[in-house]
């Protein structure tokens, strides 16, 4: 899509908005409708919109494979995690209340941030994993062919 | 509006419309959810059924045709499973509760304990995110692990397809 030059420059405007939006939704979920797994989608959004209007090897650049691969696992062992961590401060597996012994509604904050946090990153990761994998295999797409 | 897209997508054989109606279909009915106040199920629905779907779909299009084979079978057994079928998800409905009915199963089990602790026990304005991220914290540890195996599978399943064919080309090099 080389001189699709309304939706280049649409897109790189949006790109940013729409990892804002995802940020926003991932750690405003306590208050407004969403969380972990609405935000990882929109955050995959970004990329893959990204992907499609520049071409593969460009969102590439900016995320590699690799580090996608990384991320999905990431965001399953920082849940797990938090509930390890809340074994070891004596409480039971993903027991909040653990993070803050006196104030245990704040603990339920910090506890339900983390574990949004590593629904975000897997879902995030997936997403463009699969978008990676199924874009990989794709023959260039000539623009008069659409 | 959702009844006439979906009769516009069997209609229709070119399947790049299909998928774009495909589309249509979901934002609809994420509106559908909005006006029946499940505002985070519809965000799910947007996103994910009118975005990332739309996007993997034009992918897999363009790794096959562009336009709907011809079926040669008789269509009449398929229509009458699909009339069966759905008649009798039909009559299910019949004996289901009113919407918002407060003595509906769903709403006299655990819903009001969750509507009426969650303020005290975790504080979190939002009941959905309370439910999911702390009565339900192994449930949705579950989830979070089921999106990773599929994105796994998918990996595994198309990347390493390509590898081996690679790997196949070489040899047939090295061959001749």
């Amino acid at each position: 899509m080389q001189h699709h030059l309304i939706l280049r420059v649409v897109t790189k405007l949006l790109c940013g908005a729409i990892i804002l939006y995802a940020f926003y939704v991932q750690f405003h979920g306590d208050y407004s409708p969403g969380g972990g797994f609405q935000a990882g989608v929109i955050m995959a959004v970004a990329f893959i919109a990204y992907g499609v209007v520049f071409g593969l090897d460009a969102v590439q650049k900016v995320l590699p494979a690799w580090v996608v691969h990384k991320l999905a696992a990431l965001g399953v062992l920082v849940y797990s995690m938090t509930g390890v961590v809340s074994l070891f401060l004596g409480y039971a597996f993903l027991d909040y209340g653990a993070f803050s012994p006196h104030h245990p509604s704040h603990g339920q904050h910090w506890g339900i941030l983390a574990v949004e946090l590593g629904v975000g990153i897997t879902v995030t990761g997936v997403m463009v994993t699969i978008y990676y994998a199924f874009a990989s295999r794709i023959p260039r797409i000539t623009d008069e062919e659409w | 509006m959702l009844v006439a897209t979906a009769l516009t997508v069997v209609r229709t054989s070119s399947l790049f419309s299909i998928v774009m109606l495909s589309g249509v279909f979901s934002l609809l009915s994420a509106l559908l959810l909005v006006s029946m106040d499940a505002v985070d199920v519809a965000f799910t629905e947007a996103a994910v059924g009118a975005g990332i779907s739309t996007v993997l779909m034009l992918g897999t299009l363009a790794l096959t045709s562009r336009m709907e084979k011809p079926s040669r079978r008789s269509p009449a057994i398929p229509l009458f499973v699909v009339t069966v079928t759905g008649a009798v998800l039909i009559y299910g409905t019949l004996d289901m509760p009113n919407f918002g009915d407060p003595n509906a199963p769903a709403q006299t089990h655990v819903a009001p304990d969750y509507l009426q602790q969650s303020v005290h026990d975790v504080d979190v304005p939002n009941v959905v995110t309370a439910i999911l991220a702390s009565y339900r914290g192994f449930d949705t540890l579950g989830e979070t692990a089921v999106v990773f195996t599929a994105g796994i599978a998918v990996l595994l399943l198309i990347s390493g397809l390509r590898r081996r064919r690679d790997e196949d080309d070489e040899e047939e090099r090295k061959d001749t």
